[in-house]
């Protein structure tokens, strides 16, 4: 019988540890799938955080490496500087990116450090237990502000996507979700795009992954998926922020 | 032989200069030396020091608190380090910016109007040659041929023409000293 | 090999080069900020790496990347900043990361001063960052150490896959004195087949990471890491002992400090005082066992310890003496330096104390 479907060689045969409808497995899958396809798979270095992905180096079946807590971009910047033909990745959450680690991710952009970022935004802290993250939603309960995020106490959430799409370091800046099939394949289609820059040489690349967290949002797998679409998205909107290529062939 | 020499003066006037050329001279004739510079925000136009030290002997300390030697481009850095010279000790003031004099009656001082010379010889950035050739004459530290041939290899290339006031500079100021 | 003159800071960025740094990372810090002015022009000069990085934060772990990743890299920082890197340091000590990481001290706590210090001995020795580990910690005392230390550093941490630090002071940052470029020994290194350096057709992934969620794994790792710690104990003291023979006080100091007392102790020994230093040269391995067999002999009366901190080497010292001997310490901290005089005054003190 002909072979339809079958798990990439980009991933390990270990068991997720995953939470029921966590969308870390697509995202790790899509990743995996890509470089296999793209055949970086056998060259490429990934870094993963600190939070709930923090096993990732048990899964991605490349060099990993597991970075202190929002410092993969540091870590990343010295890989792709002293091996500056490997592939290399970034894994980040968004307390490690967004809270601890901006300040390493922001430079690594403005360097135009030429690695690829993908950063998981389900907008609270997983590992720790669902306490308030910088992209916590306003309104959105979580165990350090029960009643709901507030401008007054927290501000308000942090767009990562568009705000490092103004450095000029950054080549291709987007953000995408995994709700379902359609979506899935846009990005799948961005992780490969921001791989092929990064491999030109292009700058920096950047994926931003709207991803579930039933379990701290306290809303079941199906439910979840809902809320992205209608609480998430309007906040944090799909698409390309920037593209240098689009950019190109514009001015041309 | 242990010569602790400190080197003072206005940032830019080239008293850390003057103590490099002290060990470099003392390396050439095989001494062993350190140059320690004072640093920090003062040297942004205020007072600029380093302590320099020549021995035939393995340096121990490079910093001191006793001179055998004291060369100063201005008064407050006369005021500052005379007591730390030696009884005997040597203070070389450069009269043509400090107009006091030295007031301890037990210590040989010298009054070497660096500025104006290097002036007459038509480059005032010779200044510091002429302070160390004071110095030389002063200490007999080191071989005057060791010091012209010094000069030499500081200025190579296009610089090249800046030898002989140089090498006038230094003989000038080893005529001071009488 | 004829003596060349160098400034400290520079000197420190040439031994590296010539040592096979791959990859100088560092922020700008007073009074070190030499070393990084000196690598950014002389690292692409041999085709190597110089990144400026944003923060002491970001440098340690670019360091953690970059020696993961099998390369040679170095920092170097002044005491805030070496502060700020301790996180990394934990991490590269259980990974088993080697780097090398130079520390200018300057006084402190906190902002404190930029001028010379020794206040950071507690937090090189001891670790530093959080968990159970250690680092090979190097105190020369002269620029001709230093540029023989910082390139032996290298292959140091190589061997133990451990982080290495050298510690210096501002001081010798910043002076000037000759120096001969020596081969230092090289040890016999194992190729870095550890390295995350991409699979390139390995048969399995290369890992270099610090969780270890299970407590009985953990526990293990941490028993094989003390060791190598150990292992490093025992073959990497170094000290030096200078007219302890028939001393009766000895001075315990290294770095800046030990030389002012080599000044000392020449002019104390021409009036016929009977003192000695005995010099830490490493200062984690600590060379206790020497010092406690040297506080077992009877002409030794007394132990001084001098120190640009508060006294934090006393603790050390009162460990490897065992309350033999009593034990003083004249100290400044803040960006002061001991004194010639003031130590010869310690020395006598403690002389007519004894009798």
């Amino acid at each position: 019988m002909a072979i339809v479907y079958q798990k990439t060689k980009g991933l390990q045969d270990t068991e997720l540890h995953y939470c029921p409808g966590c969308h870390h497995g697509i995202a790790h899958k899509l990743i995996a799938e890509v470089m296999d396809e793209m055949g970086i798979l056998d060259d490429a270095i990934g870094i993963c955080p600190v939070g709930c992905s923090v096993f990732a180096y048990k899964y991605f079946n490349c060099d990993m490496q597991g970075a202190a807590h929002g410092r993969a971009p540091a870590n990343a910047s010295a890989i792709k500087r002293l091996l500056p033909d490997s592939p290399v990745f970034t894994y980040q959450g968004d307390g490690d990116l967004a809270s601890i680690g901006v300040a390493e991710i922001v430079h690594a952009a403005m360097r135009g450090e030429k690695f690829t970022t993908f950063f998981i935004n389900n907008g609270i802290y997983g590992m720790t237990g669902g306490q308030m993250a910088p992209t916590t939603l306003i309104g959105q309960k979580a165990t350090t502000c029960p009643s709901g995020r507030t401008v007054e106490q927290a501000g308000r959430p942090i767009h990562m996507a568009e705000m490092l799409s103004t450095l000029e370091g950054v080549a291709y800046s987007t953000r995408v979700c995994l709700t379902d099939i359609p979506n899935i394949m846009k990005a799948k289609k961005a992780i490969r795009k921001a791989f092929e820059m990064q491999m030109a040489k292009k700058g920096f690349t950047f994926v931003e992954i709207l991803s579930a967290c039933p379990t701290n949002w306290g809303l079941s797998p199906i439910k979840s998926l809902d809320w992205i679409k209608n609480d998430m998205i309007p906040v944090y909107p799909l698409g390309d922020i920037k593209d240098i290529d689009k950019e190109v062939a514009k001015d041309a | 032989m242990l010569k602790q020499v400190i080197c003072a003066g206005f940032g830019g006037q080239g008293a850390l200069s003057i103590g490099k050329s002290i060990i470099e001279a003392g390396m050439a004739e095989g001494l062993n030396v350190t140059w320690s510079p004072s640093y920090g925000p003062e040297m942004r136009g205020g007072t600029a020091n380093c302590h320099v030290v020549l021995s035939d002997e393995p340096i121990g300390s490079p910093v001191f608190t006793r001179a055998t030697g004291l060369i100063a481009m201005n008064y407050p850095s006369l005021v500052k380090f005379e007591p730390n010279v030696v009884p005997g000790g040597l203070i070389l003031v450069n009269s043509s910016v400090v107009t006091e004099k030295v007031k301890r009656d037990d210590v040989r001082a010298y009054y070497i109007p660096s500025t104006d010379i290097a002036t007459e010889i038509g480059n005032i950035k010779v200044a510091n040659m002429v302070m160390m050739g004071a110095y030389l004459a002063a200490t007999k530290a080191f071989k005057v041929e060791t010091v012209e041939e010094m000069i030499k290899g500081m200025f190579t290339g296009s610089k090249a023409k800046l030898i002989p006031a140089n090498i006038e500079a230094l003989h000038r100021g080893m005529e001071c000293i009488k | 090999m004829a003596k060349e003159l160098w400034k400290g800071n520079e000197a420190i960025g040439e031994a590296a080069v010539r040592a096979g740094c791959d990859g100088y990372f560092g922020y700008p810090i007073t009074p070190q900020s030499e070393v990084p002015e000196y690598m950014s022009w002389r690292m692409p000069q041999v085709g190597r790496v110089f990144l400026q990085s944003e923060s002491e934060v970001a440098t340690i772990n670019m360091l953690y990347g970059g020696g993961a990743a099998g390369k040679r890299v170095m920092t170097s920082s002044s005491s805030p900043g070496i502060a700020l890197m301790q996180e990394g340091f934990s991490y590269m000590a259980i990974s088993e990361v080697p780097c090398v990481v130079v520390n200018c001290m300057r006084g402190g706590p906190g902002l404190g001063t930029i001028q010379p210090g020794q206040s950071d001995y507690m937090q090189a020795t001891r670790g530093g960052g959080n968990g159970d580990y250690y680092n090979v910690v190097l105190a020369p005392c002269n620029m001709q150490e230093t540029v023989d230390f910082v390139q032996e550093a290298f292959d140091i941490a190589d061997q133990y896959r451990n982080p290495v630090m050298v510690v210096v002071d501002g001081l010798i940052g910043q002076m000037m004195e000759p120096i001969e470029w020596h081969d230092v020994p090289k040890r016999d290194i194992p190729p870095k087949t550890w390295a995350t350096t991409g699979k390139h057709g390995r048969d399995h992934t290369n890992v270099i990471q610090s969780l270890e969620i299970d407590p009985e794994s953990c526990n293990a790792t941490n028993g094989r890491l003390h060791q190598k710690f150990m292992e490093m104990k025992k073959n990497e003291v170094r000290f030096d002992a200078e007219n302890c023979d028939d001393a009766e006080v000895v001075v315990v100091a290294y770095g800046t400090p030990a030389r002012i007392v080599m000044s000392a102790m020449k002019e104390l020994r021409e009036e016929g005082v009977k003192v000695g230093l005995f010099r830490p040269i490493t200062i984690w391995p600590y060379p206790t066992e020497q010092l406690r067999k040297l506080a077992g002999e009877d002409h030794v009366k007394n132990f001084l310890v001098v120190e640009m901190s508060e006294g934090q080497m006393v603790e050390d010292v009162d460990f490897a003496v065992q309350g033999q001997k009593p034990i003083t310490f004249y100290g400044v901290s803040g960006g002061a330096i001991p004194t010639i005089e003031a130590i010869k005054e310690h020395v006598m003190a403690l002389l007519k104390e004894a009798k």
